[in-house]
Formats: structure tokens, C-alpha cells, sequence
């Protein structure tokens, strides 16, 4: 047998090629637990709740958790493609799509929190603790004097959409003020980079609460020239949900074990935790529980304010998009 | 030319200090440098896990294009056959493809609406192994095949002419182009560790799956955790100088 010296070179290439991807397949087939994969809000990832609650989690199940952080509407096309078992997003309107289309069941709401308008320090316009809606009118006709500018995600996130809805209500059509270059912005890209660049042109910007606290407890204060202007308001609330993908067209799904994650975050331990995170290292929370507030039916100011904004009709998931375990709506 | 050497040299050293100087003009860097080192020197479970899987994955990667690299490369730089021009002109082009639309169009191969989603490829090292394959497929190709072509084409016939069998004479042409494929190795491993795009698309930087340099500098970096970016960034220059040099230097030994 003689094996040209290309071959030989072929031959070990191959060897090294079957050893290295086999002990992989391997590795992976015999030491992973059964893989759940949700697609997540980038907001509740770069903040660190989510590695808090797998550290947790997988304490007590068998079930390999792995988070793709890539804000609600990615997150949303990823699972009607079943490339998600669940998600996790905070965006209404497009999750009221995805569950019309067929794609997913049993929506929980886990969590809310607020909005924040923020922006230059020295607060040109003068914003500063005005309701949200009378603020962006006033960013708006000072931007179009060339006095001040906006910086926006416009990548389709939930906090994008959060932002589309407040621009409508302030009367604004959001794609014609996209054109707007003079004062409006796009980025196009995550909070973090938003709050970037926000921070860079000394410009306005809507964000989640939990991002700029990172942004600004890191190391350095990342957002030097920033500062909260407003902080609440109906208008600015901000609810998590979690919709798991629904088995009937992905039967591949891992839908049982998007039904026990979700039972955890709901439970008062997985509640607890998102009601704590980030006390010690912020000195306050960043996320506040929900369930309870669903649960108990309580008719307290929030309460009215979580069902007016995320309820579809009289239910955070009418029973025509719910899918078995009926215990989730008890 | 000893003068000439000086100068060089005068360049390179005022170069480097001029850009120490600037990087450590900013204030994030200094500190991100200094917690670096120490996270480095440390020996941070967290940094060797992450360096150990993207030389894994790449390193496979770089092996496994081999396998259709070597005969097509070999095959365009020794025969001589109608469209050769062509082909090989198609892979000098595709050598500069954007790792974000490659890794793209393998994301919606890959999953499971695509037509590969059976196999599992998605947020799987393997997938990222073989996306990084098809990557460097074109420079492996186009570099072994100019080694290959470079050997003087009357070796092959001369060593035959000698009494050498075929497989002897292919032996001839492989150690004079030796050279030439290590440089294609080299630069097609140092593509793969150093690209973004593919394997944050099929990857999607799962951590202790397929969180590798590239993904995780990124991911530190919206998370403004800015020393572990700076560390694994040093991390990645360092991987891919040394390999550089270390070839280099074999190079100017072998000649």
C-alpha cells in the first residue's frame, strides 16, 4: 500500500477531524442535562438576573438553561422559527401578535418595572420631572430648532417599541421623525450602546432602569455626562412576560421544560429573587415581582396599571392561546 | 544599510511608544490593563475556559477545511484544465466574504425551520467548527494552490525523469511547497479564532458551549464589564502574534 505523502497529510487531518468533532458530540450527548433555551430581552441578561436565576435553577433541576440575550423582537422571530423554547420579553403588542400567529402559548406575566427618561445633565430643555409625554413634545420641537437631540434603539427591541408608542402619543409619527436626522438618532443596536451614545452627544434617550444602573455602578461611571430626568409615569411602565413556544408546529420544542422554568420564576422563590437582585450591588431592586399581583387579583394602582397596559382583554393569556397546565392560571 | 536598520528601528520603537502612550492616556484601559494582568497572571478559571474552547473550536475548524482544501488547492495548482482560471479566481474573491452574512445564510441552514435543523447545529460547538470551515475554506485554497503552483512544474517531470514513482514525485512537489501550506494553515486558523460574525450568529455565545474570545470581548463590552474585554482582547492578540512569529521564524529555519 502505498499512500501518496497527500494523502498521508489527508489521513491525519481526518484522523484529528473525527477525534476532535466526535469527543464533542460525545462530551455534549453524555454530560448535558435536557437543554432549554430561551430567548431573552437584553435588558434582564445585562443586568445579571438571568445568570443569578440559572445558578439557582439548576440547582434544583435538570435542565441546562441557555440564555440568548438578544432583545423582544429577535427574540420573537427566533421562537416562531423554533430556534427558542421560550421567551422572555417585554413588549405587548408584538407578543399579541406572536401568540395570534400560532406561535406561542401560556404568556405569565413575572415582572415589571419603569422606563426612564434620561439625558444631559444641565437638562437644556427642561424636562426634568415633567409627565413623560409633555417631555418628548418639548425633546421633539427643541430637536427640530437644532437644541437638542434623541438617541434611539430602533432595532425592534421592547424598548423600542415602548418608544414607538410614546412618540405616538405625543402626537409624533415615529417613521417620519426617523427622518429627522438633525436631531433624531438611530443606533440600531442594544441599550448598552444607546446609553453610549447617548452619553457621547450629550443627547436624550428612553432606557430600562436596570441597564443604566449597570452602566453607571461599573467600575468608572460609564455615563458621565447622563442623568435621570424622569422616572415614572403609567406611561412608562415596563412588564416581563414569558411565552412558551407553542408544540403544535414545533414538536421538537422542550415545552415541559419551559413549563418548569416558568412555574419557578412564578414561584415565590423565583419571585424573590427578582425582587432582590441587585439591592446589594445597587442599593435598590431593579426588577418587582408580579405574580402575586395577578394571582391575588388585587385592585391596587399597579395592579390597574399592569392589567390596562399587558392584559389582552380581561387576561394576561386568554384561554384560547393557553396549551395544557392549566395550574399556571389557577 | 546599517543606517538603514537603525531607522527602522528608531520607527518601530517610537511606534510602540506613541501608542502605549495613547492607550494608556485612557482612563478605562489603564484600569481595564491592570485588572487584565491580574486576571490573566491569576490564572482565572473563567479566561482559560473561555481561551481553551476557541482554540478547540477554530483549531477543528482549521482541520476539518483541510480535508476538501488540500485536494481542491492541489488540484488547481497542478493540473491544468479548462475553468481553472475561473475557479480559482471564485476563491481569491470569496476570501474577503463578510463573516456576518456567511454566518447568516448558515444560521438559516442551521436552524430548525432550515433545511439542516435536524442535525442540531445551532448553539452547538460543532456547528460553529464547521461554519468556520466553510469560512476559510477560500484563503486554504487559494494559498495552497499558489504553493503549490510556485514549485518549479519541471520537479515534478524532473523527478519522474530520475526513476521516481508518482506518488514519490508528489512527495517532492509537497516538501517544496511545505512553506506555502503552513502559511495557509497559519492564516486560516488565525481567521477562524479571530472572526465574530459566524460564530456569534450559529454560536450565539453560550457560556462554557461556545463563548469564544471574539463573542465574549463583544458581550463584555454591552455589559460594561470592560476589564474582562481587555484581558481576553490581550488574550487573542497574543494567540494569534505568537502563532504568526513562531511560523515565521520555522520558516527562515527550514530555508
Amino acid at each position: 500500500m502505498n499512500l501518496s505523502s497527500w494523502g498521508k497529510v489527508l489521513l491525519l487531518a481526518a484522523v484529528l477531524s473525527i477525534t476532535s468533532i466526535g469527543s464533542t458530540h460525545l462530551y455534549l450527548t453524555m454530560t448535558s442535562r435536557p437543554k432549554l433555551v430561551v430567548a431573552t430581552t437584553t435588558s434582564l441578561f445585562d443586568t445579571g438576573l438571568l445568570d443569578e436565576v440559572e445558578i439557582q435553577f439548576e440547582a434544583k433541576h435538570n435542565i441546562d438553561i441557555c440564555f440568548l440575550s438578544v432583545g423582544s423582537g429577535i427574540a420573537i422571530a427566533r421562537a416562531q422559527r423554533g430556534d427558542a423554547d421560550m421567551i422572555l420579553v417585554h413588549s405587548p403588542s408584538t407578543e399579541l401578535e406572536f401568540l395570534e400567529g400560532g406561535y406561542g402559548v401560556n404568556r405569565k406575566i413575572i415582572a415589571y418595572n419603569f422606563f426612564e427618561i434620561i439625558g444631559p445633565a444641565s437638562d437644556p430643555v427642561e424636562i426634568s420631572g415633567l409627565p413623560p409625554i409633555e417631555a418628548l413634545k418639548k425633546i421633539a420641537s427643541a430637536g427640530r430648532n437644532s437644541q437638542a437631540e434623541w438617541v434611539s434603539r430602533g432595532d425592534n427591541s421592547g424598548t423600542h417599541s415602548k418608544e414607538k408608542t410614546l412618540w405616538a402619543a405625543a402626537g409624533l409619527n415615529w417613521t417620519q421623525i426617523r427622518d429627522e436626522t438633525n436631531w433624531f438618532i438611530e443606533t440600531g443596536s442594544g441599550m448598552g450602546n444607546t446609553l453610549n451614545t447617548a452619553n457621547q452627544l450629550e443627547a436624550y434617550t428612553l432606557t430600562d432602569k436596570g441597564t443604566f444602573l449597570a452602566y453607571t455602578n461599573a467600575i468608572s461611571d460609564l455615563l458621565p455626562n447622563l442623568a435621570e430626568l424622569i422616572i415614572q409615569g403609567p406611561q412608562l411602565l415596563n412588564v416581563y412576560t414569558t411565552i412558551s413556544t407553542n408544540p403544535s408546529p414545533h414538536p421538537q420544542a422542550n415545552f415541559e421544560g419551559a413549563t418548569t422554568f416558568t412555574e419557578y420564576l412564578l414561584s415565590e422563590e423565583g419571585q424573590q429573587l427578582i425582587g432582590e437582585f441587585g439591592k446589594d450591588k445597587y442599593g435598590q431592586n431593579l426588577f418587582n415581582p408580579a405574580a402575586n399581583i395577578i394571582r391575588t387579583g388585587e385592585d391596587t394602582f399597579i395592579a390597574q396599571m399592569i392589567k390596562g397596559y399587558a392584559f389582552f382583554g380581561d387576561s394576561e393569556c386568554p384561554p384560547q392561546y393557553r396549551f395544557g397546565h392549566p395550574e399556571l392560571y389557577d | 544599510m546599517k543606517r538603514n536598520e537603525l531607522l527602522i528601528i528608531i520607527f518601530i520603537v517610537l511606534f510602540f511608544s506613541i501608542s502605549l502612550a495613547l492607550i494608556f492616556s485612557v482612563e478605562e484601559l489603564r484600569e481595564g490593563f491592570k485588572r487584565a494582568l491580574w486576571l490573566i497572571a491569576s490564572g482565572d478559571p473563567e479566561i482559560i475556559g473561555i481561551t481553551t474552547l476557541s482554540i478547540y473550536i477554530s483549531g477543528t475548524a482549521t482541520v476539518l477545511s483541510l480535508l476538501w482544501c488540500i485536494p481542491i488547492g492541489v488540484t488547481l495548482g497542478l493540473r491544468d484544465f479548462a475553468g481553472r482560471r475561473f475557479i480559482t479566481a471564485v476563491f481569491n474573491a470569496l476570501i474577503g466574504i463578510p463573516t456576518v452574512a456567511l454566518g447568516l445564510v448558515l444560521y438559516l441552514f442551521f436552524s430548525s425551520s432550515g433545511p439542516l435543523g435536524s442535525f442540531d447545529l445551532l448553539l452547538n460547538p460543532i456547528g460553529v467548527s464547521l461554519g468556520q470551515a466553510i469560512l476559510i475554506t477560500p484563503i486554504l485554497i487559494s494559498l495552497v494552490a499558489n504553493a503549490v503552483e510556485a514549485v518549479d512544474p519541471s520537479l515534478k517531470d524532473l523527478a519522474e525523469t530520475l526513476g521516481a514513482s508518482e506518488a514519490e514525485a508528489s512527495l517532492a512537489i509537497l516538501k517544496e511547497s511545505t512553506s506555502g501550506v503552513v502559511l495557509a494553515i497559519v492564516a486560516g486558523f488565525n481567521r477562524a479564532i479571530a472572526e465574530l460574525g459566524v460564530v456569534q450568529m450559529i454560536g450565539q455565545n453560550l457560556r462554557w458551549r461556545t463563548r469564544v474570545l471574539t463573542t465574549a470581548i463583544a458581550m463584555e463590552r454591552t455589559s460594561a464589564n470592560f476589564a474582562l474585554s481587555i484581558a481576553l482582547a490581550i488574550i487573542l492578540l497574543i494567540i494569534v502574534l505568537s502563532i504568526s512569529l513562531t511560523v515565521n521564524l520555522l520558516q527562515r529555519r527550514l530555508k
